[in-house]
């Protein structure tokens, strides 16, 4: 795994050049944004993994016995589960790829390696320096598009990582079926973004720009979608246009620090949704086709029927929907798909609690964006049609690890075996039934056998 | 709408209106069910009697006294489990709240098997009420006695619209897996395993299989030879061989084959009688079909032990196949019934090799008196679970994670991991609106300087305790205002 940080310490240097042919993003600060997000969550997970391995390969003997098995010896291994297949997405095309294998490492598996197509520096990157530090044996890339992933479908993985769209998710699992694989799908949805109740509309403003224009809006977790009521939307906006003028200067296009969107083909999709939107927009709205730019845009007056509302954004554009109260809120988004992420701004505890508890999501950061997925020891993963499975930290060595029971029962105490053999009698039941009922400090084991 | 899909709408809009959640409805719901197994025990033991010839202390034996004891530890605990997890922190998120909070998923389906209809088919649904999920009880169509039982009496004790009993065979089934659930769990063999999977697939389910697979055992020749084989023909016949972690095959060097095969006979005279076709404790094979596929494997292999049967009642007597070669009809599937083939090994290396050759099992069994043996068979295989030196009692620690691996299954359960395995474990983090000094660093326009202490704050995790904590907070606050100092400047 040390390798794997020498990959990362080169990639630095060479981030440079491939996120920037791919996003468009030249010079030093830019790469700011790639730093954090590829380089530097990756190596912080790698320290943690490095630091905690050894603990977690341990077996876990702290489990409870029952009054029979006290003799017994009764622990917890994590295995390998084999060859796992992890494929890559295109919005952080590194650490898509290498936190999960970095969790695949640990757990000590082999791994193919499915980078997307759509980076295609990133992906040479990969192809050129996995196989140089890591044993070729053990580890390789694929190159490829969705023919060859179709075909590598075909072959049995012992465990398939997926980050991308919900629409290939599909037809993984079905592939997966075929062998009894189990899967991980880290797929998205529309994150949404309460601001309600008592707020400093500041730092709130601050926060949420930050998370939605990261990447140019790029990311699983980008808070989608704004939801508060008309007096915080009159607030918010001089607050988001204060905000994005100390960002990006009066003319985002031409700041260093604002990114592009990744292909032609989905400046078009969001510039088409952009168009069908029924919206206002208030902020932002130029584009230029050429480098595939759209600046830091928001709407209001967006009404649940919106072009912009009917699947992730995944862009620079920001809807706000107002509401009238919480509970109009959370019924909205119970009726939309479980997202990857909820976020909330508010300095009513009570305002969090309540979004908290009547809703569900992935994750859920309270007053501020995406950092949540910063933290190793959070669980990081979706439900419902947002994912299944999660990673990170000790989460990403579990799930490519196979948690083994293992009980290694004494000679002795045969005697009390024979309680269980037939003849069977309600003498014998009794007994067992006592042994069962009588629980000192025992955390389980319903029967005596 | 067909009757399966008004049940799992109901389900839904019950679990909707939020009353499967609270703490105190679980809790009660449990305890129902466990008077359900108490006050109905009778009608439960008739019905088995009927579908798999189990006596009545068999039934409590195998059944429901491991539902018990598992009611009891999800009470004892769920106050416990239901509780958000602390997590580590990192610089940035030192005086923040960062925690784990589990939830319900949704409705829940649960396929039981015919083997043990009570235990396979109310485990899950235990740890579904407890991690506070509506569940669609699918019992096995096999066992029609104890479906009937599921479907009229459950309904009286747990609340009917939130944990609905649906009957049916297999089209019911795939009208059932046709609608969309939030979690799938399913008990059975592999080939309906992988149209589970597939049906879950089109909704993007997440799934639990409860699989099988052979489950070998391997008899070192230097253990306590008559206690090692009373154990395995308990755990062989218990059920006629009908259990999913039953000892599938032996594996054991040529040398102790005969004293193995004497024992084995003295256990089965001692537990099943001279006569095990009139002994009440011996079970029957399920039905025509399965009587048919297993008498099918003896026939090229040799009989040591057993061997009559008798079609009309699907009775097969406790049987034991010597000498049995790899390529033979009994080691290309699960037998799942009263068949002990023996296949003799040079050792446990050739017996690792044999193990590791085939699809990874549900549970593997070593018997020895040597740890390092045990040890070495562990490290150098997989499996679901693995059991030295007894078999099929893993099942009963709940604190031990009960699922396969590989073909055998994906998915644990029991106890505390039915909990986990049917909730969502939601990471929560919440941030205060201070502390923006710190924050400053991550914000456009970007520079060098921020890069590097951004880098340095989300670095380490430190596990603190209070005071270090808060000396950590007073540290980074200084750091903080100086930073800013800087830019203001």
């Amino acid at each position: 795994m040390i390798t794997i940080h020498d990959i990362l310490e080169y990639m630095q240097i060479a981030i440079t050049q491939t996120d920037s042919a791919d996003f468009m993003k030249i010079d030093i600060c830019p790469k700011f944004e790639s730093v954090l997000s590829e380089i530097q969550i990756t190596l912080n997970d790698l320290y943690f993994a490095m630091e905690n391995l050894r603990t977690w390969m341990q077996p876990e003997y702290n489990i409870g016995k029952n009054l029979a098995t006290r003799m017994d010896d009764c622990f917890i291994r994590r295995e390998p589960l084999g060859v796992v297949l992890i494929i890559g997405a295109w919005n952080y095309p590194l650490h898509l790829i290498l936190l999960p294998l970095v969790a695949a490492i640990a757990a000590g598996n082999c791994a193919i390696l499915k980078p997307s197509e759509i980076c295609q520096a990133t992906e040479q990157l990969l192809a050129e320096l996995i196989p140089k530090y890591l044993s070729q044996d053990c580890y390789a890339v694929l190159c490829g598009g969705a023919e060859d992933t179709k075909s590598l479908l075909k072959n049995k993985f012992d465990h398939i990582f997926y980050t991308g769209s919900q629409v290939v998710a599909r037809s993984i699992l079905l592939a997966a079926a075929a062998h009894l694989t189990p899967v991980t799908l880290e797929l998205g949805g529309k994150s949404p973004c309460f601001i309600y109740g008592h707020i400093d509309i500041q730092k709130a403003a601050k926060r949420l720009c930050w998370s939605k224009f990261f990447n140019t809006g790029q990311s699983c977790v980008a808070p989608d979608y704004v939801l508060c009521t008309a007096q915080t939307r009159d607030a918010l906006l001089p607050a988001l246009r204060e905000t994005l003028q100390t960002f990006y200067g009066p003319d985002p296009g031409a700041s260093p620090d604002m990114g592009r969107i990744v292909t032609p083909r989905h400046w078009r999709r969001l510039m088409d949704m952009l168009e069908k939107s029924k919206g206002k927009v208030v902020i932002g709205g130029e584009s230029r086709e050429e480098d595939k730019y759209i600046a830091p845009t928001v709407l209001v007056d967006v009404l649940e029927s919106d072009a912009l509302m009917q699947e992730e954004i995944f862009g620079p554009i920001l809807p706000i929907l107002t509401i009238e109260s919480l509970d109009e809120g959370i019924d909205y988004i119970n009726r939309q798909e479980k997202p990857l992420a909820l976020y909330v701004f508010s300095d009513e505890t009570s305002v969090v609690t309540t979004v908290l508890n009547n809703t569900s999501s992935g994750g859920f950061c309270g007053n501020d964006g995406i950092v949540h997925m910063a933290l190793p020891g959070l669980p990081f993963g979706g439900v419902g049609a947002s994912g299944m499975g999660s990673y990170h930290g000790r989460w990403g060595f579990e799930t490519f690890s196979h948690r083994r029971g293992c009980m290694n029962r004494s000679w002795l105490l045969e005697r009390v075996n024979v309680l269980r053999y037939p003849p069977y009698s309600d003498y014998n039941l009794g007994w067992l039934r006592w042994a069962t009922t009588f629980k000192k400090n025992s955390w389980g084991g319903c029967s005596v056998m | 709408m067909s009757r399966e899909q008004k049940a799992v709408e109901r389900a839904r809009k019950a679990f909707l209106t939020g009353r499967s959640k609270p703490l105190e409805h679980r809790i009660r719901q449990l305890k129902n069910l466990q008077r359900f197994l108490l006050e109905r025990e009778k009608e439960i033991a008739e019905a088995i009697k009927k579908d798999l010839n189990k006596s009545e202390a068999g039934t409590q034996l195998y059944e429901t006294l491991g539902l018990e004891g598992e009611i009891i530890l999800a009470v004892k605990k769920l106050a416990e489990w239901v509780a958000p997890r602390p997590v580590e922190k990192n610089l940035l998120t030192i005086s923040d709240t960062v925690y784990i909070q589990p939830e319900p998923l949704g409705v829940v389906l649960i396929i039981g098997a015919w083997n043990y209809p009570w235990a396979v088919t109310i485990q899950p649904l235990i740890g579904a009420i407890a991690a506070g999920n509506a569940a669609v009880v699918k019992p096995s169509e096999v066992c029609v006695h104890t479906a009937k039982v599921m479907e009229d009496l459950l309904p009286a004790y747990i609340d009917k619209e939130l944990y609905p009993v649906v009957t049916g065979g297999v089209s019911e089934t795939q009208e059932l897996l046709r609608q969309r659930f939030d979690h799938v769990f399913y008990t059975g063999n592999s080939m309906v395993g992988k149209l589970v999977m597939e049906a879950a697939a089109k909704h993007l389910t997440p799934i639990t299989l409860e699989l099988g697979g052979k489950s070998p055992c391997y008899i070192d020749k230097n253990c306590d030879i008559p206690i090692a084989c009373r154990r395995v023909t308990w755990g062989k016949y218990s059920n006629c061989g009908q259990t999913c972690i039953a000892p599938d095959y032996i594996l054991c060097e040529p040398s102790i084959q005969g004293r193995v095969l004497e024992e084995i006979k003295k256990s089965i005279k001692a537990f099943y009688t001279e006569d095990p076709k009139t002994c009440p404790d011996y079970g029957r094979i399920i039905n025509q079909r399965h009587f048919k596929r297993i008498m099918a494997m003896t026939e090229d292999s040799t009989i040591a032990i057993g061997g009559d049967s008798d079609e009309s009642t699907c009775y097969i007597a406790p049987t034991v196949l010597k000498d049995v070669q790899v390529n033979s009809k009994v080691m290309q599937e699960e037998i799942f019934g009263p068949l002990l083939p023996i296949l003799t090994v040079s050792g446990v290396d050739e017996a690792i090799d044999f193990i590791n050759k085939g699809e990874k099992p549900l549970a593997l069994y070593i018997f020895s008196p040597d740890d390092k043996v045990i040890k070495k068979v562990i490290a150098e295989t997989s499996s679901g679970g693995v059991l030295a030196n007894d078999c099929l009692v893993h099942y009963s620690v709940s604190a031990l994670p009960f699922g396969g691996v590989g073909n055998s299954g994906m998915g644990s359960y029991h106890g505390k991991f039915s909990f986990d395995n049917l909730s969502h474990l939601r990471g929560c983090l919440i941030k205060q609106l201070k502390m923006e000094g710190v924050n400053d660093m991550r914000y456009p326009p970007h520079t060098a300087k921020k890069l590097f202490w951004a880098r340095f704050f989300i670095l380490k995790n430190p596990d603190l305790g209070f005071i270090g904590r808060m000396t950590l907070l007073t540290i980074i606050a200084v750091v903080a205002a100086m930073v800013l100092q800087r830019y203001l400047q």
